[in-house]
Parts: structure tokens; C-alpha cells; sequence
């Protein structure tokens, strides 16, 4: 542990960066993506095309986070000249370091000015792709941790929570309850002991915003979670983050362990009063202990399953102390709005969606991947200008949002923005930001017994409406898919989406029924269409029987 | 300590501070069904039977872990809500064996109580009849899966009163179950002191003493209550 | 008019019919208000046309039951699940923990395993009904319009159910008379 750390080290550091600076730098991105298609073999070899060119002193080759044309990866971008390679191999590397003394580099590229790039507002990206998520000094050459610096010396934290309300920025898990509200509650709830969880459960199937977050740009997120702890008086921090996420979770304990070092977390901070200390807590593979008081649960090393709210984690969180929960996304974005500004902030965005949104777009479309967007932004933008529309010239149905607490937009809704009530009122939901993009070949029944039956199987047991009333509902979207059902069952399946929304114990169940729910509402001719005629059911259900029947 | 006034059914009453719904509308005369409560035990809101209606609260609250407060309004009977309490007995019916002409617990058992308190006349669900085993290991007791609501009383009062810690649950979702220890078989447990407390507990026909066949199985909860309001309270007196 | 009643026994002990038979003096007030047109305790072969109300007894167990609950549903305007095994599959659905496809090994397990004598399993095609994959309770193959619950239903609820129905009132049991087992 050194010294404690003071202003003029950190812009030190940050001037040493800067001057070491070389005059080229080839990106390389070494998200799990990319990783997962050998991008780890490009750097290298890059490398070494680049020692063997003699380029050393002029050409850095950095590893790199995500940079969000996940579709076309590895991805590869070469600075200042602007060139973002795609699906780049190893044996493309000596091409790509020729190319950097002239000529042109054998390997396909992407207009890095396209729409899908253009059109990206990075608040909690801003630094993927560019920072090396290994090395905090990189973060540090980008104004890392000079928020915290000024939180902790100019303000008090009744002023980091206010600016936090004048923010409006609103929690990025799913709910969108405001931020600085929460903070607003833990700081005034009374204890010695608080607590500060950063909820790194993403689970939602096709949604990886978190997991790139946090391999992009980790110190952003400790930042983020130091300055709310110092905003609500806690000293001890936890990151709940899934153990499908290992690499995500290995950068998080070098980054933790590079900011105890420099004396960023620990005891004394900026030669200040305030002492955090953050530990991770790796869940096992549980959907439910995204919920935050199974998360709790599952912290204290008990089995996680949600209880009832009231006390709410701010009142009554983490062994019984005041606890503030927020996402991955929600503390990411906090660096940025104290180093620039709650004004800044709230100018992004609409009147009651401030900021930006990151969202993972999959799906039957041409661009996946990941994208930033301001609040606001049209749902037809996201999927066909930045998106390019369905592949193969087929015709976008619908878009997902949500996962499975989430609800499917159809196509004559496009031109919806992408804020927390214009989604609600679709019958959908922001959430956590899995955007699912459906063409015209998705079967809207099959879609919504997928999402049932990941709601069935992550149930956790503990209240029945969810644990028994989502398998009766699965096997009811199963019967109709095998078109073995009666509107006997249809009119069954609806009643128990409301009973099971109602009365269902934690967030998982009320929420289960939104897919089924919402391609109801919009795409009810696709479940009539699979209903068998009831031939033996009550009068007026069309049946045979009708003319036999004694009047 | 101060007391709050509220409305249950339209009846002012008043109750403790920090009271939960479901002790005050006990005064108000309101029978508010439960199943996972237990009196002696801290409740667990995992029944959702006894969620009931707040005026000005937009989401259905359970009785049993809502506290009262100052001019609260509840109302613990509607058309929904015995609506939603015979839906949610039906799924319990569907979802394991629950043979009541064959149980040990016929005539005595709070879930067949409860099925017939609402009306449920027939379940619509399709039963599922999942296949699920008995532990016969243990000397006295026994404990039938096919019966098992996991309403964890057992689990509760193992840990609560006993503090003996042997009763768990294990899995999740429709795969949820009690298991003994790390789950073994319950005979082979070293941590149960066969104090059969949770047999006490059980509301329906899932724990059993041995021997006992249908409609055989009679609970005496007093006895429970007895020593929480022994230990609690220092009052040496049984609930009747 | 007499009402023309019908009674059907199907995968279920008789139990119902022998608490049906406890009725005792109510049957002869029944007698003067019904005509009993089909029942295991009359000899008609055919289930026929234009049935009032029929109890029905028992689970469904084999294509026979399938088959002639079916023509039961057509040909008759009220039906009542009557007992345990027809509302619930009770007992004879125990087999469905088995899993689907469990008939054979529960003949061999009942004529073959537990067979004092000539053990064999019944087969004969046409005579003999092969089991169906899953028993299922009555109202999950037709529409049901009323339950009638119990393991058997006693007599006295037997008797509030079908005097409810000959007064022209909607039938309604609750509390206790809804007790299963």
C-alpha cells in the first residue's frame, strides 16, 4: 500500500501517460466477444509484426474493451488514421502494421462513421474500446477517479446526493426508480454500518451490456460506487457478479487491486476521512439473485431467494443495515456526472429519461452488438438506421425489450422513443437494455414460451403464483404451440398472467407474464390461429355439440 | 409503545406499533386465510394467501409481513382476492400428489381446510403428477414429498425453536424441496434431535409420525406456541 | 316431465354409487321425479339421446371411458362430476406419477407380479379396453357443469346436490360439502 494519494499524483500520473503516449495506436478489442473469436492471438501477433517492422517507439498495440460492432469481431482499429478493421485473424496482422507506413491493409473494414457508430452518445461507453481495462493509469489519462477526487474535497455529501437528484438519472437495472432518491434514502436512513452493492446479476438472455461495462472500463464503475458510498456513508462495498463472467471478473479484482494500491479504495482516500473498501461476491448462476434482496441474501451466504419489501434494502438491506443497490450502468455513469456536471447531464435525454441507455442489440439483424443511445432516440433509428434493418431484406415484426420482464414492440410502433414510460405504456419495459430485433419468420407464440420458460426454471420456489403458476402457463403456451388448445385454455393462460402478476412475491414473477401478455396484445391472431375448435366444451364455444343439445 | 388506529373491513381498530396486518385484523374479527404462517415463527410472505387489499396502495400486501400504520385502510375480502386465494390453491393442488382420500392428514389438514373454504370444487389446471419420493429412513417420523406445499414451517421452527438447523430447502423453482442436513436421507441425520416439531408444523400430510394412516394425522400447534411464549414472554400458559 | 337421469361408472372403486344407494328413503321421493335411463344398476346397453343429468363416477382410465364420455357429453345437458376420481383422477391417477406410457407395467404389475393365479395379461382386442397413456379427471376431456367431490360423497351431500338440481335452482355446495377425500 503506498502513501496516500494526493491530486498532484494522480494528474501525474496522467501527465507520464500522456507522454508516453506513441504516435500510433492499434486497439485491439479483448472483450469476451472478441475474445471468444481469438482477438487474444491478434494482439499478440500484432505485436510482434510490429517488433519486427521495428515499430516499437512509434506504435503501441493496445489491449482494449468492447467496441460494440460485436457482429464483425475481432475488431481491430488502428489511430489516428481512423481505420476499424473487422473480423481480423492473426495471419491479418502483418498487413495491418504494413499498412500503417502506407498502402492499404489486406483485411476488410468498416466505415467506423456509419450510423450505427455515428449515432452513439457515450456516457458509460465512452471509454470502451479506448482505455486498457488492465491498467488504471490508462483511466487515469482519461480523468479517472478526478470525480472522486472533487467529491471528496469540494462537496459534502448532501451535495453529491443533490446533484445526483439534479441529475435525474434513474436506476439502469430495469425499474428506472430515480437515483438520487435512493441515495437520497440510504444517506438519511440511520446506522453506523451502510453498505453500497453494485448488482453485476445480469441475466437476461441475450444481454451483455453489464458484462462489457465492466470489461471495458471497471475503475468507472469503482468510481462510481465509491462516490455514492461516500454520498450515503457507507465504507464497505460488494459487487455481485455472476460466475458465467469470468473474465469480467477477473478485470474487476486486478482493477480493485491497482486502485487499493494507488490508495483509491482503502482507508483515508485522497488524504480524506473517507475509508471504502469494495469485495466481490460471485453468484452461482441463480436469474433471482438479480433481484436485490435474493442478492442480499445470497451476499450474507444464504440461499437466494427474495423476501418481502417493505424494509427496503435502504432502510433495512445487508445483515440489516441501510444498503444501496444500484447496477453496473447506473454507477458507471456517475464519473462523468460529477466531472461534468448534473447540468450536463440532464440536458441528455428526455424530460423524465435523462442521459443515455446502453442496450445489447441482437436479434434478426444486420449490426449486433452494442450501442449507447441518448433517451429519447426512436426505436426505429436503433433498429434500422444504426441497426441496418433485418438481414436477407426480411421485415422487422417486432423488438424485444426487457427480456423476460419485458414485453415485444411490434413494427407499427417503431417510431416509439426509447425512454422508461413510452416502453411502459407499450406494455413493455426498459430493463436492464437486452433489445431482441424480430423478423416477419419469429412466431410470436414460440417467443413467448421461451421467455416462460426461463421464468419457470429461474423461479426460485419460494412463492407459489411463481412457482407453480408459471409452469401451468408454460405448459399452456405448449399446448396451444401443439395446437391442442381450446379457447377454454387461452381464456385459463390470461388468468392466470394477471393472478401470477398480482400476486407474485418479487419482481421475477409479477414480471413473468409480460411477454405473454404483450404478444397478446398485439399478436392475439397468432395464438387464435393455433386454438382447436372445443368440440366437448360449454355452450358457445362453437363446438359440434351445439345442435345436439337438448334446449 | 404506541398503538396505531387503521380500518380492517371497515372496522377501526386499533394495534400495536409494529404489528403485522394479519395480528391486527385478529381483533377485527377478519379470518384471513393463511398456509406458510405459523404462530411462534417469523413469517416468510411465500404463501401469497393472506395478500390483501390498502387503500392507496397500488400492489396486493401480504398480512402477514405488512406492518400496520397510521390510518391504514385494509381490506382482507374482495371478489379478487378470493379470486386469486382459490387460483393459487388450485396450482397447489395441481402441482404435487396431493391424494387427499389416501392421506395420513384427511379431515385435519389446513390446505384441504382452505380448498373447501373457497370453493374450490375442482381444479382447472391440468395436475401434473410429478414423481416425487418418501423418506421413510427416519425412526418416527416420516415426510411424504408428494404432500409438500414448501411452505418451510418445518424449516422455520427446525431453526427457529429448536435450533437445530437440520431441515433445509434445496433446488428451485417446481424442483424446490426439503431436504435434511446436505441432503440425506433424514434417518441419518445427527443433527435431529427427533424433537417433532416440525411434524407440529406441517399443514398438511407431507410429515407424519409413523404409523399413523388416513386421516389419523392430528397437530397439536399449542405446543409450539407453548414454548415460544415461554421463552418469549416468560408466560407459562397454553394458547387454550 | 320426468327428468331423465343417468348414472356412468368409470375408472372408480362404485364407492359413489354404493353412497348413491345410501340415499335410502330419498330414493323412492327420487323415483317418483326421475326416470333413471342409463346406469350400472339398470340394464340398458346403449347410452341414448336427450339424458337430463348424468353422474358420473370414476376417472378416465381406458378408450372405453374416453369413447363413451365423449357420447355422454353430446347427448346430455348436465353433467356432474361425482366423487373424488372424477373430479380429482383421485387413486386411479396415481399410475400417472409412472410417467407417460406407463400402462404396461402397471398390468404387469397387477396381473402379472401379484397374480395368485394363471398369471396373463387381458388382452383382447376389441373386448378387453387398452388403458390410455394418462388418467385424467372428467372435466379435463369435456366440460363439466357440476362437482360433487368426496371419497365417496356422502349421502346427505348426494342428496343437497340433486335436490338443488330437481328444484330448478343453480346446484351450490360449499364449505364442507366441497371436501375432498
Amino acid at each position: 500500500m503506498g502513501d496516500a494519494m494526493i491530486l498532484s499524483d494522480l494528474t501525474q500520473i496522467k501527465a507520464r501517460e500522456l507522454a508516453a503516449r506513441k504516435k500510433v495506436v492499434l486497439r485491439v478489442c479483448l472483450a469476451a466477444g472478441c475474445m471468444s473469436s481469438e482477438s487474444k492471438g491478434v494482439k499478440e501477433r500484432l505485436e510482434q509484426a510490429v517488433a519486427e517492422a521495428g515499430l516499437q517507439e512509434e506504435v503501441e498495440v493496445r489491449g482494449v474493451g468492447c467496441m460494440k460492432l460485436c457482429c464483425e469481431g475481432p475488431l481491430v482499429q488502428a489511430d489516428p488514421e481512423n481505420a476499424l478493421y473487422i473480423k481480423v485473424t492473426a495471419q491479418n496482422a502483418p498487413s495491418i502494421v504494413a499498412a500503417l507506413k502506407g498502402g492499404k491493409a489486406e483485411v476488410a473494414r468498416t466505415d467506423p462513421d456509419a450510423p450505427f457508430f455515428k449515432r452513439q452518445l457515450g456516457i458509460v461507453l465512452a471509454n470502451s474500446g479506448i482505455v486498457d481495462p488492465e491498467r488504471i493509469e490508462s483511466y487515469i489519462a482519461l480523468d479517472g477517479y478526478q470525480a472522486l477526487h472533487e467529491v471528496l474535497h469540494e462537496m459534502t455529501p448532501k451535495e453529491v446526493v443533490d446533484a445526483m437528484v439534479a441529475s435525474g438519472l434513474r436506476g439502469r437495472g430495469g425499474a428506472g426508480f430515480p437515483t438520487g432518491l435512493k441515495w437520497g434514502t440510504v444517506a438519511k436512513s440511520p446506522g453506523a454500518k451502510k453498505y453500497v452493492i453494485c448488482n453485476a446479476d445480469e441475466g437476461d438472455p441475450g444481454a451483455f451490456m453489464d458484462r462489457s461495462v465492466l470489461e471495458s472500463d471497471p475503475h468507472a464503475v469503482l468510481e462510481g460506487m465509491a462516490i455514492a458510498a461516500y454520498a450515503v456513508g457507507a465504507d464497505q462495498g460488494f459487487i455481485y457478479v455472476r460466475a458465467e463472467y469470468p473474465l469480467a471478473i477477473a478485470r474487476l479484482q486486478n482493477a480493485i487491486k491497482q486502485a487499493k494500491q494507488l490508495g483509491l479504495l482503502g482507508s483515508g482516500v485522497f488524504e480524506s476521512p473517507f475509508n471504502f473498501n469494495i469485495d466481490i461476491r460471485i453468484g452461482a448462476g441463480a436469474f433471482v439473485c438479480g433481484e436485490e434482496t435474493a442478492l442480499m441474501a445470497s451476499v450474507e451466504g444464504k440461499r437466494g431467494t427474495p423476501r418481502p419489501r417493505p424494509p427496503f434494502p435502504a432502510e433495512s438491506g445487508l445483515f440489516g443495515c441501510p444498503t444501496l443497490i444500484n447496477n453496473v450502468e447506473t454507477f458507471a455513469n456517475v464519473p462523468a456526472i460529477y466531472r461534468n456536471g448534473a447540468e450536463w447531464f440532464a440536458g441528455i435525454g428526455t424530460e423524465k429519461s435523462k442521459g443515455t441507455k446502453v442496450f445489447a442489440l441482437a436479434g434478426k439483424i444486420k449490426n449486433t452488438g452494442l450501442i449507447e443511445v441518448p433517451m429519447g432516440t426512436p426505436l426505429r433509428v436503433i433498429v434500422e438506421e444504426m441497426g441496418g434493418g433485418a438481414p436477407d431484406g426480411g421485415r422487422i415484426k417486432a423488438v424485444q425489450t426487457g427480456g423476460p420482464s419485458g414485453g415485444c414492440i411490434p413494427a407499427q410502433h417503431l417510431d416509439t422513443p426509447v425512454d422508461y414510460e413510452s416502453l411502459g405504456k407499450l406494455g413493455s419495459i426498459m430493463g436492464s437494455g437486452g433489445m431482441i430485433v424480430m423478423d416477419e419468420s419469429t412466431k410470436m407464440v414460440d417467443v413467448a414460451r421461451f421467455f416462460m420458460e426461463f421464468c419457470m426454471d429461474e423461479s426460485c420456489g419460494k412463492c407459489i403464483p411463481c412457482r407453480a403458476g408459471t409452469v401451468q402457463m408454460h405448459n399452456l403456451l405448449e399446448k396451444i404451440l401443439q395446437r391442442k388448445a381450446t379457447v377454454r385454455d387461452l381464456l385459463k393462460l390470461e388468468e392466470l398472467c394477471d393472478m401470477v402478476k398480482h400476486t407474485s412475491l418479487c419482481g421475477l414473477g409479477q414480471t413473468a407474464p409480460n411477454p405473454t401478455l404483450s404478444t397478446l396484445r398485439f399478436f392475439r391472431n397468432e395464438y387464435e390461429e393455433l386454438l382447436q375448435p372445443d368440440k366437448f366444451g360449454p355452450p358457445g364455444n362453437g363446438g359440434p355439440r351445439e345442435s345436439a343439445r337438448t334446449p | 409503545m404506541a398503538a396505531k388506529t387503521l380500518t380492517i373491513d371497515g372496522k377501526p381498530i386499533s394495534a400495536e406499533e409494529g404489528a403485522t396486518i394479519l395480528q391486527a385484523s385478529e381483533e377485527a374479527g377478519a379470518k384471513i386465510p393463511t398456509l406458510c404462517h405459523l404462530d411462534g415463527v417469523y413469517d416468510v410472505g411465500a404463501c401469497r394467501l393472506c395478500l390483501v387489499e390498502v387503500t392507496g396502495v397500488p400492489k396486493l400486501l401480504p398480512a402477514c409481513t405488512t406492518t400496520v400504520a397510521e390510518g391504514m385502510d385494509v381490506k382482507t375480502d374482495s371478489e379478487r382476492l378470493r379470486r386469486y386465494r382459490r387460483m393459487i390453491l388450485e396450482l397447489l393442488f395441481a402441482e404435487r400428489n396431493h391424494v387427499c382420500a389416501v392421506c395420513v392428514s384427511n379431515g385435519h389438514c389446513e390446505l384441504q381446510t382452505l380448498a373447501y373454504n373457497h370453493g374450490m370444487d375442482h381444479v382447472r389446471y391440468d395436475y401434473l403428477f410429478p414423481k416425487w419420493g418418501v423418506d421413510n429412513t427416519h425412526p418416527l417420523f416420516g415426510m411424504d414429498h408428494n404432500r409438500c406445499i414448501l411452505c418451510t414451517r418445518c424449516v422455520r421452527v427446525c431453526w427457529h425453536i429448536e435450533g437445530a438447523g437440520t431441515k433445509n430447502v434445496s433446488g428451485r423453482g417446481a424442483q424446490a424441496r426439503i431436504i435434511t442436513d446436505l441432503n440425506i436421507p433424514w434417518g441419518e441425520s445427527d443433527s435431529c434431535t427427533r424433537c417433532g416439531k416440525c411434524v407440529q408444523a406441517c399443514p398438511t400430510g407431507a410429515l407424519s409420525h409413523k404409523g399413523s394412516t388416513v386421516g389419523e394425522m392430528e397437530r397439536d400447534r399449542g405446543k409450539l406456541e407453548f414454548i415460544v411464549l415461554a421463552r418469549e414472554k416468560k408466560q407459562w400458559v397454553t394458547a387454550d | 316431465m320426468k327428468v331423465r337421469l343417468a348414472t356412468v361408472w368409470f375408472g372408480g372403486c362404485s364407492g359413489c354409487h354404493m353412497s348413491f344407494l345410501d340415499l335410502d328413503e330419498f330414493l323412492i321421493d327420487l323415483a317418483e321425479k326421475i326416470e333413471l335411463v342409463y346406469s350400472p344398476v339398470v340394464d340398458t346397453k346403449e347410452y341414448p339421446e336427450g339424458v337430463d343429468v348424468c353422474l358420473i363416477e370414476g376417472a378416465i382410465c381406458n378408450e372405453d371411458n374416453l369413447e363413451l364420455l365423449q357420447k355422454i357429453r353430446q347427448r346430455t345437458r348436465v353433467l356432474v362430476s361425482f366423487g373424488d376420481c372424477a373430479v380429482t383422477g383421485n387413486v386411479p391417477a396415481i399410475r400417472n406419477q409412472l410417467g407417460l406410457g406407463n400402462e404396461e407395467s402397471v398390468l404387469q404389475r397387477a396381473y402379472i407380479e401379484n397374480a395368485q393365479h394363471n398369471p396373463s395379461l387381458p388382452r383382447e382386442d376389441g373386448i378387453v379396453p387398452p388403458l390410455l397413456p394418462r388418467v385424467m379427471p372428467v372435466h379435463e376431456v369435456v366440460h363439466v357443469e357440476h362437482y360433487l367431490p368426496g371419497c365417496p360423497p356422502p349421502a346427505e351431500r348426494i342428496k343437497a346436490l340433486v335436490s338443488q338440481m330437481l328444484s330448478g335452482v343453480e346446484p351450490k355446495l360449499e364449505g364442507a360439502a366441497l371436501k375432498f377425500g
